[in-house]
C-alpha cells in the first residue's frame, strides 16, 4: 500500500475495484466504512454485488476481465472534462502528452460495450474520482489475477497520477496483501527477480554485493517464476522444496499441478498439517505454527512487527529457519549456523537498504507515537515511512501507460457458456488447513456452494441447494448450487478452500505475460444439472 | 491550538475539542510516568484514574453510567467529564468526597441489578472493569438490593454468549458493533429497568449482519458477552488470570496485533491489542476465533519418510534431514544447479523466507526461488 491503513478513514473519494474487502480484510474494511458514515463517497467496480456494493454510493457493476476496459473509459472521461492535476503532472510524472493522445479514442461508451456497465456510470465515476481533493484507489487479487494484471494495476497508478491523487493522506494506490507475511516473503528476496529489499538481480552493483554476501558465484538473469518451474518440472526441474504452500489446492489447474510435482525426483515439504501437497512429497518436515514462533513479519502497510511464540512448539516441530539450516549444512554450505532467529532477520535488514534502519530489538520494542517502523527505512535514526511517493517516486518520475484493453484467455462460449469467477469468503481462509480445523467455523460455513442468480438458475435446469455439474476446458467438479443475487445473470462465483470443491480444478486459462500471476479471476464453465 | 485549565490544583495542557475525561486520563498517566515519589496532593488524586463503564477511548463519549461525574467550578451540578469539552481556565475536581459518595450510590445500584459480578476474565478483555470498580469502591451488595434486571438469550452459536442477566445497559455492544465495526447488527430493545440489547427480531446473531468479530465481547465491562470459546477452558484455569503473549494475527496481511492467551501451555483463547497499530482493538471472526488449528491433534509431530513401500513414515529428524540433503546433492550432481526450485511460504516469518532465498541462491547459485503470491 502507498498509504497507512489509518489513511483509510480520510478519502473523500474512495475507489474498489476488484476487493471484496468485508470478507477477505476485514479489520481493514471498518476503516473504509468510516469513511463512509463520515460522508465520503464509495465506488466499487465488481462483478459481483458484494458487502461493500451495497454500501456503495456507486455501483459499477463489470463483467469479470474487463477491468482495463472500465479504467481507461474513466481515464478518458477525467483528460476530456480536464480533472487532470496539471501542477502534478508537470512536477512529478512522464509520458502524458502520449498518454493523453491515447485515451481519445476510449470512450466511455466504448468501456460500456466491454464492460457491460453503463456510460453514465463510468462518467459519474470518473467525475466523482477526478474532482475529489482526496481520492483513494484500493484493490486486491481481482485486479491482478488476470492475464493482464499488469495493465490492469498501470491503470490505476494511470487515474492516480493524472489526478495527483499519490503520496499525500487518505489518497494513494492500495493493494491489500492477503497473507500475513506475503509482503515479508517478497521483502525478504523470495523472489525470482529480486534479491532482499528488491534490488534487481539484474543490476551489476547488486549481483556483486551478494556475491560477496554469500560467496557464490550469482546468475547474471531472473529466475523462473513458480508458475514456470511447475511447467517444467520433470523437464529441467527436477527438485523442489516448498515451505508452508498447499500449491495443490490454491494454484490452477490442479491435474496440471499435481503431475507437476510427481514428476520430481525429489520433494521436500515444510509445513504444519500434511496437506494434500505434503502428501505428495518425499520428505516431509513438521514446522513450528503460529503462535509457537519467533520471527518478523510484515503487513499490507509495510509495518514490520514482531510475531511471539506462545506455547513450547507441538511433539518435535521446528522453526522453518531451523529446518532449511539444517538442510544447508548437511550440504556442506557456508552461513547457516544460526542459533536463534535474531541474527538472520538482522543480516536481512544489513543486506536490504529498505530495512537498514531496523533490527530485531528494534522490532521487538514495536511502534511508539513517534517510530513506525514501516519501510523504507534507511538509517537507524529513521523512524519508518507511512506514506510514500510523499516526495519523488522511487524511479524518478511516475510514468504514465498506453495500456491496452485485451480479452481475458479464455472468453464464454456455446461449450462454456457461463463465466466462473473465485476467491475467498469471511470464515475460511485458502485451503482450509487452519479454519478447517478451528472449532464452530463450520457452524457459519460448513460447506462450499456455487453462488449463481436465481435466473441462471432456471436458464440452466439447476435447483437451488442440489449438486450441479461444473465443468471447464480443464475438468469438471460437482458442487452445491446457491441461489443468490450477489451473482450476475452470466457469472457464477465459488471459493477455492474446500478439498472437497476442488475448484482449482477448473481454472488456469491463462498467465500474465509479465508477473505469471494466474488468471484465477476468469475461467469459462458450463453448468449442468445432476 | 493549546489552553490551560487546572485538574485536582494541577495546571493542564489541553487541545480545542478534547473532553476533561481524556485530558485527565493523560495528565494522569503523565504524572505517573514522571513525578514517582514526588507528587504533590493534586498528583496523587490524578493516580486515581476517573471511574468508568460506558466509556471505551474508541468510542463516541456516551455519558450513560454517570460514573465519571467531576465538580466544575461555577457549574452547579456535576458533570460528566466523558461528554464535557474543556474550556480554557475550567477548574475541575475529580474526586471530592461528595463526588465519591455520588460514585458509590451509582455503583451500588448497577451492582444490585447484576446476579453476579465475579466473572471469568476469559469473558473478554474489558469483563472485569465492574468488578474492579466494585472492589475499589468497596460495596458488599447489602445497603441496595433488589429485583434484577436483563434476561439471558439462548444462541447456539460457538462462539458469543449472551449473558444479559449481566448487562448493565451501558451500550458499548451497540456502539462498537456500529461506530468501529460499521455492522449494526445489535440494538436496544424496551425501555428502563426491561431495556435488553438484542438483534433485529430478537433472533440468532447467525441470522442478524453479525460478522462474528468479536468486538461487542471484548468491549463488555461485565462478561454479558462472554468469548463461549474461551470459557471452555474456564474449569482448568478457574479465575486465574490467563498468560498474555503479543503477537500478530496468523490470518490476513492486514496485521492485526493480539494477546495470545494462555494456561499451562495451551492456548485458551485471543484478546485484540486495544494499541494495535494496523487494528486498534478490532478483530475479524478468523482472528478472534480461528486459533485453535495450532495445537489440532491433525499437525505434523514427527517428520515423514517414504519408503520403498512408497508411503510416508514417521522417521527421526536425523534420518529425515540426511534424506532431504541426500535428495538435493544428488538432483544438483546429476542435473545441475538450475534443477531446483525454492517456493517460499507467506505464513511464515521473514527470516524462513529469507533462509529460503539464501539456500538457493548460496547453496546453488541461482535465481530458482518465489514464494506463493502468485495464486
Amino acid at each position: 500500500m502507498s498509504n497507512p491503513l489509518v489513511d483509510m478513514q480520510k478519502p473523500d473519494v474512495i475507489f474498489c475495484i476488484g476487493t471484496n474487502m468485508t470478507e477477505c480484510h476485514p479489520v481493514a474494511a471498518t476503516g473504509l466504512k468510516k469513511a463512509v458514515a463520515r460522508g465520503a463517497k464509495l465506488i466499487v467496480a465488481d462483478p459481483r454485488r458484494i458487502g461493500l456494493a451495497e454500501m456503495s454510493d456507486l455501483f459499477l457493476p463489470l463483467r469479470v476481465g474487463s477491468d482495463t476496459a472500465l479504467l481507461l473509459g474513466m481515464a478518458h472521461v477525467i483528460a476530456r472534462e480536464g480533472l487532470i492535476d496539471e501542477e502534478f503532472i508537470k512536477g512529478r510524472t512522464t509520458g502524458f502528452d502520449e498518454f493523453f493522445e491515447h485515451l481519445s479514442q476510449w470512450t466511455p461508451e466504448w468501456a460500456e460495450e466491454i464492460t457491460e456497465v453503463p456510460a453514465k456510470d463510468i462518467e459519474k465515476a470518473a467525475m466523482w474520482y477526478g474532482t475529489a481533493n482526496r481520492g483513494a484507489i484500493y484493490y486486491t487479487l481481482g485486479i491482478t489475477e488476470h492475464i493482464c494484471g499488469v495493465e490492469n494495476v498501470q491503470s490505476l497508478c494511470n487515474l492516480a497520477l493524472m489526478t495527483g491523487n499519490i503520496g499525500r493522506e487518505g489518497t494513494g494506490i492500495n493493494p491489500m496483501r492477503g497473507q500475513n507475511n506475503i509482503q515479508g516473503a517478497g521483502d525478504s528476496g523470495a523472489l525470482p527477480n529480486n534479491y532482499p529489499g528488491f534490488q534487481a538481480v539484474t543490476d551489476p552493483e547488486y549481483q556483486a554485493k551478494f556475491k560477496a554476501a554469500y560467496g557464490k558465484e550469482v546468475d547474471l538473469e531472473k529466475g523462473i517464476t513458480k508458475v514456470t518451474a511447475l511447467e517444467l518440472c520433470g523437464d529441467s526441474i527436477h527438485a523442489m522444496l516448498i515451505d508452508g504452500e498447499n500449491t495443490l489446492l490454491s494454484d490452477p489447474d490442479r491435474e496440471h499441478c499435481e503431475h507437476a510435482l510427481r514428476s520430481l525426483e525429489h520433494l521436500v515439504v515444510i509445513d504444519i498439517f500434511l496437506t494434500e501437497t505434503a502428501e505428495l512429497a518425499d520428505v516431509v518436515l513438521p514446522a513450528t505454527a503460529w503462535g509457537e514462533t519467533d520471527g518478523i513479519c510484515t503487513n499490507t502497510e509495510r509495518r514490520v512487527q514482531r510475531l511471539r511464540a506462545a506455547v513450547p512448539p507441538l511433539g518435535e516441530a521446528k522453526p522453518d529457519w531451523w529446518i532449511i539450516c539444517q538442510i544447508a549444512q548437511r550440504l556442506g554450505l557456508k552461513g547457516f549456523d544460526y542459533d536463534t532467529p535474531e541474527p538472520i532477520f538482522n543480516e536481512l535488514c544489513e543486506l536490504s537498504p529498505i530495512y537498514a534502519g531496523l533490527d530485531w530489538e528494534r522490532i521487538d520494542k514495536g511502534a511508539t507515537d513517534i517510530v513506525n517502523n514501516q519501510w523504507p527505512v534507511p538509517h537507524k535514526e529513521h523512524p519508518g515511512t507511512p506514506r510514500l511517493h510523499e516526495e519523488t517516486f522511487t524511479n524518478g518520475r511516475g510514468i504514465f501507460s498506453n495500456v491496452h484493453y485485451r480479452d481475458p484467455a479464455e472468453t464464454i462460449s456455446d461449450d462454456f457458456p457461463v463465466w466462473l469467477t473465485t476467491g475467498r469468503r469471511l470464515q475460511s481462509y485458502h485451503t482450509r488447513t487452519q479454519t478447517g480445523r478451528a472449532e464452530g467455523i463450520d457452524y457459519l460455513l460448513p460447506e462450499e456452494s456455487l453462488e449463481v442468480n436465481p435466473t441462471d438458475i432456471e436458464k440452466w435446469k439447476l435447483t437451488d441447494g442440489e449438486w450441479c455439474k461444473m465443468s471447464s476446458a480443464r475438468g469438471s467438479i460437482t458442487i452445491k448450487v446457491k441461489a443468490t443475487n450477489r451473482s450476475p445473470r452470466g457469472t457464477v462465483f465459488a471459493s477455492f478452500s474446500f478439498a472437497d470443491v476442488p475448484v482449482n480444478l477448473l481454472t488456469g486459462s491463462g498467465y500474465d505475460p509479465v508477473t505469471h500471476t494466474a488468471e484465477l479471476k476468469v475461467c469459462p464453465v458450463r453448468l449442468e444439472p445432476l | 491550538m493549546t489552553h490551560t485549565m487546572e485538574i485536582d490544583g494541577v495546571e493542564v495542557t489541553f487541545s480545542e475539542g478534547e473532553t476533561i475525561l481524556e485530558i485527565a486520563n493523560r495528565s494522569a498517566q503523565h504524572l505517573v510516568k514522571s513525578e514517582q515519589g514526588d507528587m504533590s496532593v493534586g498528583a496523587q488524586r490524578h493516580q486515581k484514574e476517573i471511574p468508568t463503564l460506558c466509556y471505551d477511548p474508541r468510542l463516541e463519549p456516551f455519558g450513560g453510567c454517570r460514573l465519571c461525574i467531576v465538580e466544575v467550578e461555577g457549574a452547579r451540578n456535576p458533570v460528566a467529564s466523558c461528554t464535557t469539552k474543556a474550556t480554557p481556565g475550567m477548574v475541575v475536581r475529580t474526586a471530592t468526597d461528595t463526588i465519591e459518595a455520588y460514585r458509590k450510590t451509582l455503583l451500588e445500584m448497577v451492582v444490585s441489578e447484576n446476579r453476579e459480578v465475579d466473572v471469568s476474565p476469559l469473558r473478554g478483555y474489558a469483563s472485569g472493569e465492574l468488578t474492579d470498580l466494585r472492589d475499589r469502591y468497596e460495596i458488599d451488595g447489602t445497603r441496595i438490593t433488589g429485583t434484577t434486571s436483563g434476561v439471558n438469550k439462548t444462541d447456539e452459536n460457538p462462539f458469543i454468549l449472551r449473558d444479559y442477566e449481566l448487562c448493565i445497559s451501558c451500550y458499548r455492544c451497540v456502539r462498537v458493533c456500529a461506530e468501529q465495526e460499521g455492522d449494526h447488527a445489535i440494538n436496544v430493545m424496551n425501555r428502563g429497568f426491561h431495556t435488553q440489547i438484542t438483534t433485529e427480531f430478537d433472533g440468532l446473531l447467525r441470522d442478524s449482519a453479525c460478522t462474528f468479530c468479536g468486538q461487542c465481547i471484548q468491549t463488555c465491562p461485565t462478561g454479558a458477552l462472554g468469548d463461549k470459546k474461551a470459557l471452555r477452558a474456564v474449569d482448568e484455569i478457574a479465575d486465574v488470570v490467563p498468560d498474555k503473549t503479543r503477537t500478530i494475527c496468523p490470518y490476513c496481511g492486514v496485521g492485526c496485533s493480539v494477546d495470545v492467551l494462555t494456561k499451562n501451555e495451551k492456548i485458551v483463547g485471543i484478546h485484540p491489542a486495544m494499541d494495535g497499530p494496523a487494528n486498534q482493538g478490532a478483530l475479524c471472526v478468523k482472528g478472534q476465533f480461528a486459533y485453535d488449528f495450532v495445537q489440532h491433534p491433525d499437525r505434523l509431530k514427527t517428520p515423514l519418510v517414504r519408503r520403498e513401500d512408497g508411503e510416508l513414515h514417521e522417521a527421526t529428524w536425523e534420518h529425515a534431514l540426511d534424506k532431504a540433503a541426500e535428495g538435493y546433492r544428488k538432483v544438483y550432481a546429476e542435473h545441475g544447479r538450475h534443477s531446483i526450485y525454492g517456493v517460499a511460504s507467506g505464513r511464515a516469518p521473514s527470516e524462513a523466507a529469507y533462509l529460503m532465498q539464501k539456500f538457493i541462491r548460496a547453496g546453488f547459485g541461482t535465481n530458482y526461488i518465489d514464494n506463493c503470491s502468485r495464486a
